[in-house]
């Protein structure tokens, strides 16, 4: 067997470890938020989640912008393993908000510039999958979706900057809110240890998804190239 | 499929001579020649043939009449709505411009042709994005005062005038950008506003925030930074579109 099988197993161990103790945390250490209760315990995983949705797009970006310097297959492999990903951290990080809005703010879902700000976001990596399976020319396919994950992440932060002209009503809690936030809260320091506990091990899990999943397409390629020879031989 | 020499390709009218003299300057006009002849390329053949400026020119109305249902505009709601109403018909129209300048190219051919031509490929970027430029603002020159008409709203102030141009520029150069890359695909009528709506929120939110506070007469200082934005997203984007563009007809 390779030695990358190895570390995959490694890695895929570390991380379920880690989620459990992560989620035990959440429940059990983390105290309960005096005037929102309960509910208040899907932030933690609602911060990891958008930590890492976010953090998964940058390496895309920075993929893509390998890909088109060296040319290497890898990080197109790379950009696209971290889209997918990436897309699926970011509907957690918004299903988690939702269940938390509904209490707080009474709603599932407003037009809040930073939602409908980080929905748009999602958006673009939904096309940026949609454009890699309009393109049949793998070649051709690595290129377009490094240029378009780069001028989608580029996109996002002038996004954020210009809704920061107006006001937001989602809390930050991490640095402080605006007036117009609703539902912030302080952190004792047991939440926020849970909170960048939570955020480490969603990291992890990020990275070992990915390594699962660039490994996944290498061994669907390796199928691929032996069926070709097995029909040509 | 690299072309073994340059000169074998067929020669499009007005096609630029090759810098006879080394040096800045002359670089410099032979680039601005490649990239004028491109423009002029798609001037001349939109004039011969009409087909996209009248599309665009009827879809932009359609749009503007049709939101007038949509949306049951009363006076109070036709001036809250008309920097919205406006940015989304040119939006709309503009992508309509942007798939036919480029599919057009890959149709009939003229894409290979164009890559032929000894002239650096972002020459090719500026002549189309420049294109698409002016047929938006063609079409925005037309619209604007009928949108004044029917809406009753002072549409043709000049500040007004300087959004329309700065936010068409943003979304000419980032929209050629994906418009080259869309042709490419199975579904490429369908994939460019897929690919180019969600990159371009930020400027249609200051081109929709700059043209209503200039309509709602607010302040200089709460437009401003608007004005900014639009800069600054044109500045960044047709930047990275005019060094993206060389890995998009790299073939």
């Amino acid at each position: 067997m390779f030695k990358s099988d190895r570390v995959a197993q490694i890695l895929n161990l570390v991380t379920a470890g880690l989620l459990l103790v992560a989620t035990a945390m959440v429940f059990f250490y983390a105290p309960t938020e005096v005037t929102m209760g309960a509910v208040q315990r899907v932030f933690y995983f609602h911060v990891a989640a958008a930590w890492v949705g976010l953090a998964a797009f940058m390496v895309t970006f920075v993929a893509g912008l390998v890909y088109l310097r060296t040319g290497k297959h890898l990080w197109d492999q790379i950009g696209h393993a971290s889209v997918e990903i990436g897309l699926v951290f970011t509907v957690m990080g918004a299903a988690s908000g939702s269940i938390w809005a509904r209490p707080a703010w009474n709603t599932w879902w407003t037009w809040d510039p930073r939602l409908t700000t980080y929905t748009i976001m999602a958006l673009i990596y939904v096309a940026y999958l949609m454009l890699r399976q309009g393109l049949d020319d793998p070649d051709r396919r690595a290129r377009f979706a490094a240029i378009y994950g780069i001028v989608g992440f580029i996109s996002v932060p002038i996004t954020f900057f210009s809704i920061r002209i107006w006001r937001t009503i989602h809390p930050v809690v991490v640095g402080g809110s605006g007036d117009a936030a609703q539902g912030t809260f302080h952190m004792t320091s047991p939440m926020l240890q849970t909170m960048l506990f939570s955020v480490f091990t969603f990291s992890v899990v990020y990275v070992c998804l990915l390594v699962n999943r660039v490994r996944l397409e290498d061994l669907a390629e390796r199928v691929e190239q032996l069926k070709v020879r097995m029909l040509s031989a | 499929m690299r072309p073994s020499s340059a000169g074998e390709g067929q020669a499009l009218p007005g096609q630029p001579a090759r810098p006879a003299a080394s040096g800045a300057l002359a670089a410099a006009g032979a680039y601005w020649r490649a990239v004028s002849a491109v423009l002029w390329k798609d001037l001349a053949a939109e004039f011969r043939s009409r087909e996209l400026l009248s599309a665009m020119l009827v879809f932009s109305l359609l749009v503007v009449l049709i939101f007038n249902f949509a949306l049951q505009l009363d006076r109070v709601a036709r001036e809250n709505v008309a920097a919205g109403v406006l940015w989304v018909t040119a939006v709309f129209s503009g992508t309509l411009g942007l798939n036919r300048s480029l599919s057009q190219e890959k149709d009939r051919g003229s894409l290979d042709g164009l890559l032929l031509a000894p002239v650096d490929r972002s020459a090719l970027y500026f002549g189309k994005m420049l294109g698409n430029w002016l047929f938006m603002l063609v079409v925005q020159a037309i619209i604007l005062p009928v949108f004044s008409v029917l809406y009753n709203l002072p549409m043709l102030l000049p500040l007004n005038l300087v959004v329309v141009l700065l936010g068409t520029l943003g979304y000419a150069g980032v929209g050629t950008l994906l418009a080259s890359m869309a042709v490419h695909s199975r579904s490429r009528d369908v994939m460019l506003p897929i690919l180019l709506l969600p990159v371009a929120v930020p400027v249609l939110v200051a081109a929709v925030q700059a043209s209503g506070g200039l309509l709602e007469q607010r302040a200089w200082d709460e437009i401003s930074q608007w004005f900014s934005l639009l800069i600054g997203y044109d500045v960044i984007f047709i930047a990275v579109a005019f060094m993206a563009f060389d890995y998009v007809l790299e073939e």
